[in-house]
């Protein structure tokens, strides 16, 4: 069973129906109990950083999300849930993410067309059970304004160019995050979710 | 390196699929899931559906429209048309829109795209903006499904949009809509030059070369056509190669 967290941000039916017609569980949730004793999560999202924190701790999901990742259990962030695992971030003020993973989240130069919003290509740096059967440069879906910049190159799973390179999958311990979002990537975010789905 | 886009746009009016040539004379053509699906599966990178329901309880028939495409779609997919408050976009994006498109209320209350970029995030505002040149030169913006003119300069209001938070710009051409004689190159290209953020062509694509020509010369992140696709004289698929062989980056 995959446990979505809905932290009442977005509509979740893209990702809850990709898993469905995967043939996996799946339960999207705002209790903090049912985080809590999830054993395997998603936080998902697309929106303000600022805003995600707050529902989170509002609802007072983000303690046992914490808790549940620190205990082993696999998690999953996707865009803005990638970028809530992170220390903090820079977006419109100064934040502070769940700390999961070490970094902080930047804007993209101002030269650039923002928000990078479109197909893109993936670049793995080598195998992992998430990227499995996903080719590189395979094309998936981003919308983004700002992205994560990792204290460790090391648990940078993959990148996209943009001009810049940043990180468009990291993966720590039982951790992984995209900047993209599978759920709207067609086939390869199937791949990616179905991945996910068996770890 | 990111892709262009190719975007089919589906007419919609009481939950059916239809084709506005030159903004009236409308053709039943179908089930907007159906064609969604098929356009998806073809390789579309996202669909654009512009509502044009009249009737009093369009609120109902499209949130349900948009939640049956989102259901079996995963590609993102923008919903316009009629979308007048923070109330409208609310219902639509809960219903699972990715994106929405504001064009005649934006411009009635420039303010609603700053409190729907700040609530909803820009990444899913886009601004329509209906463009009509006088006499061949400067482009005004029109409301109302094109039937009304306003002196706001289309330049302009794209850069106004754009400081206001809007993610995006769906740009059409009032003079090359329906013509199939091609994109306005020199007005797409001024106002993807004058803004940052992603601009998308649309009005007056007929064939191959004025998909090219649009995300090329007219410096467009994305094209938008409807007819040429939905009447399948083109498909997505050979539109793609077509780009590709051209040194264009698509998916």
């Amino acid at each position: 069973m995959i446990t979505i967290v809905d932290y009442k941000l977005n509509n979740l039916r893209s990702l809850e129906n990709t898993l469905r017609r995967l043939g996996h569980d799946v339960r999207v949730t705002s209790e903090p109990d049912e985080v809590r004793a999830a054993s395997k999560l998603i936080l998902p999202g697309v929106g303000a950083f600022g805003d995600g924190i707050r529902n989170l701790k509002q609802l007072g999901l983000a303690e046992p999300f914490i808790e549940n990742v620190n205990s082993g259990t696999p998690a999953l962030g996707i865009c803005l849930g990638m970028h809530l695992l992170f220390t903090e971030s820079e977006e419109f003020g100064y934040h502070r993410g769940l700390d999961l993973l070490q970094g902080r989240i930047v804007k993209l130069p101002p030269n650039l067309r923002v928000p990078h919003m479109g197909w893109n290509q993936l670049h793995p740096n080598g195998a992992n059970g998430l990227t499995n059967g996903i080719a590189e440069s395979s094309f998936v879906y981003f919308v983004h304004s700002y992205y994560a910049e990792p204290a460790s190159a090391d648990i940078v799973l993959a990148t996209t160019d943009y001009e810049i390179e940043f990180p468009a999958i990291v993966h720590y311990k039982n951790i992984w995050a995209t900047q993209f979002h599978p759920e709207k990537s067609q086939h390869v975010g199937e791949r990616l979710l179905d991945n996910f789905a068996r770890l | 390196m990111l892709a262009k886009r190719i975007i089919p746009c589906l007419d919609v009016k009481d939950g059916r699929v239809v084709k506005g040539i030159n903004f009236v004379n409308l053709r039943d053509a179908g089930d907007p899931v159906q064609c969604g699906l098929r356009y998806s599966e073809e390789g579309a990178d996202e669909l654009v559906f512009l509502d044009i329901t009249a009737s009093s309880d369009r609120r109902k028939i499209v949130a349900e429209m948009v939640r049956r495409v989102a259901d079996s779609i995963n590609i993102p997919f923008t919903v316009g048309g009629g979308l007048r408050n923070l109330e409208d976009i609310q219902d639509i994006l809960r219903s699972g829109a990715d994106k929405v498109s504001l064009n005649t209320s934006a411009v009635s209350d420039p303010s609603l795209v700053q409190r729907a970029a700040e609530r909803f995030g820009s990444q899913c505002i886009v601004v329509a903006i209906d463009a009509r040149r006088e006499n061949g030169g400067a482009a005004k913006v029109y409301t109302h499904g094109g039937r009304e003119r306003t002196d706001r300069d289309a330049v302009d209001w794209a850069k106004t949009v754009a400081d206001l938070g809007a993610g995006e710009i769906l740009l059409t051409s009032m003079d090359a809509d329906g013509t199939k004689k091609g994109y306005d190159i020199e007005l797409t290209r001024r106002v993807s030059e004058a803004v940052q953020i992603p601009v998308i062509a649309s009005g007056g694509a007929g064939g191959l070369e004025h998909l090219y020509e649009g995300l090329t010369e007219g410096g467009a992140s994305a094209v938008l056509a409807a007819s040429i696709f939905h009447f399948r004289e083109l498909t997505i698929a050979e539109t793609k190669s077509f780009l590709r062989e051209r040194g264009v980056v698509v998916r």
